[in-house]
């Protein structure tokens, strides 16, 4: 093989360990040679074990030469420190879960060891993925690795960057308002939000349970594909999944590589004030590029998208203020010293938890308390109905909406950390796909003039996942954004 | 008291028997090791979710059906929040908005007077840790934690400790009847608050509220209620105000005490829990579980003085256990002699079992067996005395009563050959008492088949025995 292991992709790793081009061992070992050496800068990772990682990889290997042939098999991903690895630390970034080892595995981490994969090591992110900037974990900012002095977004921050970087293939990651899309964006790589009740969400430390969702992050539409279908599918232990057949993912995909036939919808008020001429201009280039190879274009109207951060910054907190009440030094992690019981709460919580978590937990705290939770929750699902509705009409004119995932490229690290609004404000074309429910997929669409690479946003109906996973394959056979990589 | 009328209300939380826990695969016992019976899902762990127990949702379900309530087609669950240690998630998913059951009545009798009191509601939810408080610490066993609880709350409807305890009675029957639950009260299986106010006769309004939490036996509650309305009525005669509060019954002191505001004033923040979709019932599903429900103690009682001809008190007994009621009714039906089964359930089988400190379920006599011994005194083949021996067997060792019978060679002598011989024997040996007999003391002849039935070692059967005295008395 000509290029470095490192470089490989998900799919491409798979077919060169099932052609014996290499071993499972030989990759791994790239990686962490990598690794020991980037990471000094990235920060990327917050745990890896290199004998760990080697043994699983040499078990691998000689289940490959015993006649295994399951389709991952040897495979390394990193994980985001939000999911359940058994016997790796889950900490979701916070000084609450210190010490803590996971002590069962994530429905999609069964479900990806079970087809073969190795789990490298765990990728940072924002405490409890509340951050779009990788800068509120325990572990420290995550660098962007197109420009070190720059976020790598948030808040799989530290996948991104693991996977940008290559140190790692492809990775497993959360979104709650554009957590797996906005990174995706900033670091130059493909990033897939599957519909609500698409993937299981057990074994991923809740954030905001109705907005959850966990997907991959990769090089490739197809090789975010091939790890949404090991993934997608009813769990028994997730009742919001759903019964759904999954289907044949990758061979549909593989099926038409243009897009005659397919209407596009332009949301109107995804093109408007508050984005970056540079993105904008990236953008559509791509919505050219979709025409050009077929798709037909119509403008349509989301009049409620502007009202999604504020009825975001109500529900999420609601949901992740009695989410995060576990983490009371009773049971598990951090426990801080304290006279008694209501002193050892208020003193855990106090040390473990960081500002931005401690804003939320009161902010959903206050919006549920007796005579405020009419006036904020309850008006807030009114609001996330109307959401929901907006894109139900979109979707009778279109059968997808293009559009710009975030409004500028990648900021610089401190811009907008003492700025909550500001940087909220970042979710604002992501977060109603997690209100609404629906799927959006984050596809590199090119670099601006300062080098940071922007990302095109493809949103889907309920269940639509195929379709959209589809159009961004196509899109990414007439282009070469997604190679494009950073020089580090 | 006489100046005013008390309301009394109760909520009711039944611990119900189910295989699994409400929300995880975890098996749901008392017993055992502390905190064997856990896992992800129940110690609240980063990730875990929970997943509906169909079986409680039925077992709730039928409690409504049974005391009348509307069943919802749609019912949620919400997330009550609050920080306890023996709350794993420090949130208790329970049902606020839309229960599973609403309304009902149960209804008791007091003093020969019957009321129904009106229920709320009945909702599904999970329960908490166990908390052993130490010297210097606690210690909690999660072994108890998020296992299937239903809660019932009624109207302030009872006026009297003694309605809320038949109250509470009535309920613990009929559960125990249909399998929700063990209602052992020992277990903590049953848990009660009780609210209670009081108000001026001819006034409309209910007065100021109190809430007893957590009570667990239907003696403390009886006597909880009896001080507690007591020290409303007395602060009212003496001029002061009651205060809506909670308030903790110290059982040794025998009386209720308030509690501090910290420890039960919260805002529990309730919200529709996003990780459970809502329980979605069809109406054809609702009368499957209706058609599932046992006959109901009340009804049972009066269809057994009805079919089987017994008196109320017979009935009463009989239909107060379940299974001593079905042991019944198996053998009534396979002996076809009512009364007498009714007797021997009633009397040698609640003996023994009493005796043994067993219950019905480990008894060795089948009902089969009961009643074919019933049969036996029946046909005169066995007389009741050797009966009440041969039952003593089957009780102890089981087995089938003509073989116990044959074994212990107790049955009856019948044949007319033998007893003729018996008989002379008996009228030869005793020349002055056939004299009495003859001169018309018919009491000597009690004292002829006496003798019959110490010559045929206990066999004879005395009216045959009677018979062929006479024959050779009158020749
Ligand atoms: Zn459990």
């Amino acid at each position: 093989m000509s290029t470095a292991l490192f470089e490989l992709g998900f799919l491409e790793a798979a077919d060169a360990l099932a052609k014996k081009e290499i071993t499972s061992q030989e990759l791994v070992q790239a990686l962490l040679t990598r690794t020991e050496a980037l990471e000094p800068d990235l920060n990327a990772l917050t745990w890896w074990d290199a004998e760990t990682a080697l043994a699983e990889a040499r078990a691998a290997d000689a289940a490959r030469a015993a006649g295994d042939e399951r389709p991952w098999l040897g495979v390394p991903i990193t994980v985001k420190d939000l999911l359940n690895v058994k016997g790796q630390p889950c900490t979701a970034g916070s000084g609450i879960l210190k010490g803590y080892v996971a002590p069962y595995d994530a429905t999609v981490i069964a479900r990806l060891r079970a087809a073969g994969c190795v789990c490298l090591s765990r990728a940072n992110t924002d405490e409890f993925a509340m951050g779009s900037s990788t800068e509120t974990s325990v572990y420290g900012t995550t660098r962007n690795p197109w420009d070190l002095t720059r976020v790598p977004g948030g808040s799989s921050g530290g996948p991104a960057a693991a996977v940008a970087a290559r140190l790692a293939p492809a990775a497993l990651a959360s979104d709650t308002a554009g957590s797996i899309r906005q990174p995706a964006a900033f670091c130059g790589i493909t990033g897939f939000k599957p519909t609500y009740g698409r993937v299981s969400r057990y074994g991923c430390a809740a954030f905001a349970s109705s907005l959850d969702q966990i997907g991959p992050m990769a090089r490739s539409v197809e090789d975010a594909a091939a790890l949404y279908q090991a993934m997608a599918g009813q769990d028994v232990h997730d009742s919001t999944t759903s019964a759904r057949p999954v289907g044949d993912v990758l061979g549909d995909m593989r099926t038409a590589p243009n897009l005659k036939g397919v209407r596009l919808g332009l949301p109107r008020q995804h093109f408007a004030e508050g984005l970056d001429p540079e993105v904008e201009k990236l953008t559509r280039a791509a919505v050219a590029q979709c025409q050009a190879l077929g798709a037909e274009l119509v403008d349509v109207d989301l009049p409620h998208s502007p009202y999604g951060i504020a009825c975001y910054y109500v529900l999420g907190p609601a949901e992740a203020s009695a989410n995060l009440a576990r983490y009371d030094g009773v049971r598990y992690g951090f426990r801080a010293a304290a006279e008694d019981v209501q002193q050892m709460y208020e003193q855990t919580r106090t040390q473990g938890f960081g500002a931005e978590v401690k804003r939320r937990i009161i902010l959903g705290t206050y919006v549920l308390s007796s005579g405020f939770y009419d006036a904020y929750y309850l008006r807030a699902q009114k609001v996330r109905m109307l959401i929901r509705r907006d894109f139900e009409r979109a979707f009778e004119q279109c059968d997808a909406l293009i559009g710009p995932v975030t409004p500028t490229t990648a900021f610089r690290i401190g811009e907008k950390i003492a700025d909550p609004l500001q940087m909220y404000l970042g979710d604002i074309y992501t977060v109603n796909v997690n209100l609404a429910g629906i799927c959006g997929l984050s596809v590199p669409c090119g670099v601006t003039p300062d080098g940071l690479p922007a990302g095109v946003h493809l949103v889907g109906p309920a269940f639509e996942d195929t379709r959209i996973l589809k159009i961004g394959a196509a899109y990414q056979h007439a282009t070469d954004w997604h190679l494009q990589r950073p020089k580090i | 008291m006489s100046d005013f009328i008390p309301s009394i209300g109760l909520e009711v939380h039944v611990q119900l028997k189910t295989r699994t826990k409400m929300f995880c695969a975890c098996a749901a016992h008392d017993e055992g090791e502390p905190n064997t019976a856990v896992c992800p899902v129940c110690l609240g762990l980063p990730g875990a979710m929970p997943v509906i127990n169909r079986e409680a949702i039925r077992k709730t379900a039928k409690v409504g059906l049974m005391i009348g309530s509307e069943i919802s087609l749609r019912s949620t669950f919400d997330r009550k929040n609050y920080f306890y240690p023996d709350m794993s998630k420090n949130y208790q998913i329970t049902q606020q908005a839309l229960p599973l059951c609403i309304g009902g009545t149960v209804e008791i009798e007091v003093g020969g007077q019957k009321k129904v009191i009106r229920v709320h509601h009945i909702h599904q939810e999970e329960d908490v840790a166990k908390s052993t408080h130490m010297e210097t610490s606690t210690e909690i066993d999660f072994n108890r934690a998020s296992m299937a609880l239903m809660e019932l709350v009624t109207e302030p409807d009872m006026a009297s400790p003694d309605e809320a305890v038949a109250f509470l009675t009535a309920l613990k029957e009929m559960l125990i009847y249909a399998d929700i639950s063990d209602c052992n009260l020992e277990m903590g299986h049953v848990r009660c608050d009780v609210n209670s106010s009081i108000r001026p006769v001819g006034t409309d309004p209910l007065g100021v509220k109190s809430e007893l939490k957590n009570m667990n036996t239907f003696k403390g509650i009886h006597r909880a209620l009896t001080y507690e309305l007591e020290r409303q009525v007395q602060t009212l005669r003496a001029g002061g105000t009651l205060a809506q509060e909670t308030r903790r019954w110290d059982d040794e002191a025998g009386i209720t005490l308030p509690m501090r505001s910290k420890e039960y004033a919260h805002d529990y923040r309730y919200f529709p829990e996003p990780d459970l979709p809502p329980v979605v019932l069809t109406p054809d599903r609702v009368a499957a579980w209706r058609a599932e429900l046992p006959e109901l103690p009340a009804a049972r009682r009066k269809r057994f003085i009805q079919d089987y001809r017994l008196p109320e008190y017979d009935a009463g007994v009989l239909t107060a256990d379940k299974a001593i009621a079905d042991y019944f009714e198996a053998v009534a039906q396979a002996s076809g002699n009512f009364k007498a089964a009714s007797n021997w359930v009633m009397g040698e089988l609640l003996r023994a079992l009493g005796e043994k400190g067993l219950s019905i379920g480990e008894v060795k006599i089948t009902p089969t067996a009961l009643a074919q011994l019933i049969g036996l005194v029946d046909a005169k083949t066995i007389s009741s005395s050797a009966a009440k021996d041969v039952f003593q067997v089957l009780f102890d060792e089981g087995g089938d009563p003509a073989a116990v019978v044959k074994q212990k060679g107790l049955a009856q002598v019948s044949d007319t050959g033998a007893l003729d011989d018996f008989a002379a024997q008996a009228i030869q040996a005793n020349e002055k008492v056939v004299a009495d007999f003859q001169s018309g003391k018919e009491a000597a002849l009690q004292f002829l088949v006496g003798q019959v039935m110490k010559l045929s070692r206990g066999k004879a059967n005395p009216q045959l025995a009677a018979e062929a005295l006479r024959k050779q008395l009158s020749r």
